[in-house]
């Protein structure tokens, strides 16, 4: 089969290309809609209070306010914004609107207006009295005695220690760490700090509610999680699933923000009360201070190795910063050390982690999930620890890593697997990724000659797995029907955020049918259709609703292969679905175009419809061996990365450019990450640079030269052996980059973002010493 | 204010308010190729041709465009022909969400008239203003320099 794909692994053109290209793909706001208000939000200057008293009366009485709430007039239902199979793992500590205000931007009120600007100005006439409270505005404190309680209230429930402010704990072990690091002939142990960082998605939240002829609310929403948003919305207003009908147009990126409800509560709430259309979208200043970030963290890590270099001993300890509310709180710091941990053989591992409450910015999840943090820490240690054994980086991964065969103990003891069986790594590239990887950017050549002047050169590498989908804890149905052209709809649950999806999965369904591409029409997202998705998450969709269209596309072709079994005399054994039509091996054959009108009008009707749903236990990890080389200006601490090269294991590039598209996004994310972003917060809580201007993500100018080798170690439980791509690269230019800047100047940068001023303070120190 | 432009290459009377930005007037009469994301002139999602010249129209005033002749995203087709720029992009993968598209690709064919061969460092320069947090840029600059080379070849 793999010699003969037509489709699959080609580099198709995007389904929704053209459409994007020529400003006609819908967004959410992209169109117009009669007596439609728009909504705006009172959000709190304090980072800790108790509301005494709302005085809505003058913005009630502005001409042109439809509706004002707040939380004496919306239900009081504790929920938690994070998109997650039912029940959600977060705890329930949000409500739409509350009595307390938990950091700087929490939402107090809301209007619905018929401009934005009368909305706005109404938020101004609104009177609050505050009760301002100590706040916990550095999460080292959140949990000592007598620390300011944030979830102080006993409706909130599913909170690990309200009394101690932890949303969230984990604490994993397997042999004996201890022992092993006492038996251990070298231990190594670190400190790492990560930052807040903004998805800074495109598209900013937002969501238009309506009310349908049939009372139904109709939330058209730039959402990652169409299903799971339904079922939230309908338990968070208490309202049945039957009468919430999500639809995902167009979305200008997730990466993770929104994978939650946001908007969507207040928009719903202000419709029921307006009986009009309601918008809430959010600004670009309140996407920088009220809408997700990746959590902030403090990591210890302790590794003990014998003399020849093979690991005894890993323990990972996490302090996380949630925020005001637990969004992911457990699944994301989960997967801190789900992900890296089991990257290495060890007897002896230890995952130990708070998840803690403050008063700064909502964390939540973000591309990576938790692994960005972890790998961060754990690929920085692994080379100092591969030095203090005295062998190259790359030697010393290739004696530890994880092989094919082996059992990954962690995913079946914490995060979102917890509990269920252990994943047993049945394919892995990584070492060709490693060899291939290390080929392209001249690792030997290139290693320890940091070069004259001031400009230093380095490389520096690190190791990556992540997993395809949250193992036992994904579902998907797709339906697939033929028409009277021989074209097919295709209808999938989940959303294609930008990633792709809806292309590859025309790409899946056109292979079994074989047509084109051109021949399927794929509408996703939406569920009024039959079919179910948990949503773009987790790298989830190629393997998981990837599989699912697989299963609906056969389905679909054996009846076709039935219909011309009967139209041709022939037993369907025989019978070959190729190129738009069935053939048989005595060389008779039928266009499937004839077939779809014999169904449809001839003797025997019937409609061709195809169903699939698919759920596994099995969450393949792809692998990545990313190499950096960077230069550092030793008289500014300015870094420039120079090159990445990105070798990764896909399973099977169903489609080469979005595979690279994938990857490659990714690492201009993860440079970010390394070298630029950073949400700074205020003594007071507020968060001080809200804007592009301030907040520096990567532009084209800034970019390094991108290679991406795309490897294909075949997974037999994906889609033509297809495991994930989306998130895992995300993981790597921290660490990479932070091992290149050893290689170049000899400092370790234990913190992110690695800016000038902390490499020149190194510099200074190191040259002290 | 009666505001007077000619958008891809139609005449219209417009009555607008002095306040309104240029992005929301088009946004309001269905040019939505442009979009709002920053509203700072910081991310170039906005972009639309004003007489020649890719401006970001969330920092520019409606009326400021008076008698002027506008190209947005929707205006860069001919006879039914998707423009070089457009066609490359739609057929290198070089589009992810697609937000930050419709600037870009104003952008580029923009800059394509004034230097129709760019070096693959011209093209990272000119698109500075274009922020884009998909693709990581690699393939749009690509699809920039094979749209420029077509265009050449004639």
């Amino acid at each position: 089969m793999k010699s003969q794909l037509s489709v699959v692994g080609h580099r198709a053109r995007r389904v929704d290309g053209v459409k994007l290209a020529t400003g006609r793909g819908t967004f959410t706001d992209d169109i117009h809609i009669r007596g439609l208000l728009h909504a705006k939000l009172l959000k709190s200057p304090h980072a800790h209070a108790r509301i005494i008293s709302i005085d809505t009366s003058e913005a009630e009485a502005l001409p042109g306010v439809r509706a004002v709430i707040t939380h004496e007039n919306v239900p009081r239902i504790p929920y938690t914004s994070a998109g997650q199979s039912w029940p959600e793992p977060s705890p329930y500590d949000m409500y739409v609107l509350d009595r307390k205000v938990r950091f700087i931007g929490d939402a107090v009120a809301a209007v619905a207006a018929e401009t934005p600007e009368i909305a706005e100005r109404a938020t101004q006439l609104i009177r609050v009295e505050y009760e301002p409270l100590p706040a916990v505005l550095d999460f080292h404190d959140a949990m000592n005695d007598g620390a300011p309680l944030i979830h102080d209230e006993t409706e909130s429930y599913g909170i690990y220690d309200p009394a101690h402010n932890v949303a969230a704990h984990i604490d994993v072990e397997h042999g004996d760490v201890a022992r092993g690091l006492a038996e251990a002939d070298i231990v190594v142990e670190n400190e790492f700090f990560v930052q807040y960082q903004q998805h800074t998605c495109l598209e900013p939240h937002v969501t238009i509610a309506l009310f349908d002829e049939d009372r139904r609310l109709v939330l058209r929403t730039s959402t990652q999680i169409p299903y799971h948003c339904r079922r939230m919305i309908a338990f968070a207003l208490e309202i049945p699933v039957k009468d919430v009908h999500v639809i995902k147009p167009r979305v200008g990126g997730g990466f993770g923000n929104k994978q939650e409800v946001v908007t969507e509560p207040i928009s719903a709430v202000l419709a029921m009360r307006t009986g009009r259309p309601v918008k809430l979208e959010y600004t670009r200043l309140e996407e920088f201070t009220i809408a997700r970030n990746r959590h902030p963290q403090h990591i210890r890590l302790s590794t003990g190795i014998r003399r020849d270099g093979t690991i005894l001993a890993n323990s990972l300890n996490v302090l996380t910063n949630t925020g005001p509310y637990g969004t992911h709180a457990l699944t994301v710091t989960g997967n801190t050390g789900t992900k890296p941990l089991p990257l290495y053989r060890s007897p002896n591992v230890k995952f130990y982690a708070d998840i803690v409450y403050t008063n700064l910015p909502i964390a939540g999840a973000f591309r990576g999930y938790g692994a960005p943090q972890g790998f961060f820490a754990m690929e920085v240690q692994m080379d100092e620890v591969a030095e203090a054994a005295g062998m190259d980086p790359l030697e010393f991964r290739k004696l530890n890593h994880i092989r094919q065969g082996d059992t990954d103990l962690m995913s079946a003891a914490a995060g979102e697997g917890a509990g269920k069986k252990a994943r047993v790594i049945h394919s892995s590239g990584l070492p060709e990724c490693i060899e291939r990887g290390a080929a392209a950017i001249g690792w030997h050549e290139k290693r320890g000659k940091p070069g004259d002047g001031p400009i230093k050169r380095g490389v520096g590498m690190a190791i990556l797995m992540q997993g395809s989908g949250v193992a036992g804890d994904e579902l998907a149905a797709a339906t697939i029907r033929m028409n009277e052209d021989a074209s097919f709809n295709l209808h999938v649950g989940s959303a294609d955020i930008g990633t792709g999806s809806d292309t590859t999965l025309c790409q899946i369904a056109a292979e079994v049918l074989g047509v084109s591409i051109e021949d399927i029409v794929i509408r996703s997202g939406n569920t009024d259709d039959i079919t179910f998705d948990y949503g773009a998450y987790a790298s989830s969709t190629a393997y998981i609703t990837g599989t699912c269209v697989l299963k609906a596309a056969e389905d679909a072709r054996n009846q076709i292969v039935n219909q011309a079994a009967r139209m041709l005399q022939e037993d369907p054994e025989g019978l070959l679905v190729h190129e738009g039509a069935v053939r048989s091996l005595s060389g008779k054959s039928v266009t499937l175009q004839e077939i779809a009108l014999e169904c449809l009008y001839g003797e025997d009707k019937t409609v061709v419809i195809g169903k699939g749903t698919h759920a596994t236990k099995e969450s393949p990890p792809p692998f990545v061996a990313m190499f950096v080389e960077v230069e550092v200006d030793t008289e500014t601490g300015q870094v420039r990365p120079v090159e990445v090269v990105s070798a990764v294991d896909v399973g099977k590039a169903l489609n080469p450019d979005i595979c690279e598209g994938q990857v490659e996004g990714a690492v201009a994310q993860g440079l970010g990450y390394a070298l630029t972003e950073e949400i700074q917060v205020g003594p007071d809580g507020q968060v001080l640079n809200p804007s592009f201007m301030d907040y520096k993500i990567f532009c084209a100018a800034d970019m390094p030269r991108l290679t991406t080798i795309l490897v294909e170690a075949e997974e037999p439980t994906g889609p033509f052996g297809a495991k994930s791509v989306a998130e895992i690269a995300i993981n790597g230019p921290a660490p990479a980059v932070s091992n290149a800047i050893y290689d170049a100047v000899g400092i370790r940068l234990h913190s992110l973002p690695m800016t000038a001023e902390k490499v020149l303070a190194a510099l200074e120190e190191k040259q002290q010493s | 204010m009666k505001l007077s432009v000619t958008v891809n290459g139609e005449q219209q009377e417009w009555e607008v308010e002095p306040r309104q930005t240029l992005l929301d007037v088009l946004r309001d009469r269905g040019y939505t190729g442009a979009k709002r994301v920053c509203e700072s002139g910081e991310c170039g999602a906005c972009a639309v041709i004003v007489d020649g010249l890719a401006v970001d129209s969330c920092i520019q005033l409606a009326m400021q465009a008076d008698g002027c002749s506008i190209t947005t995203v929707e205006g860069l087709e001919s006879n039914g022909e998707l423009h070089p720029v457009q066609a490359a992009f739609a057929e290198n993968g070089a589009i992810q969400c697609g937000f930050c598209i419709p600037g870009m690709v104003v952008t580029a064919a923009n800059y394509l008239e004034e230097n129709p061969d760019p070096t693959e460092d011209e093209i990272r320069h000119v698109l500075v203003g274009n922020l884009c947090r998909c693709t990581g840029y690699k393939k749009p600059v690509e699809a920039v320099l094979q749209a420029a080379r077509g265009e050449r070849s004639e």
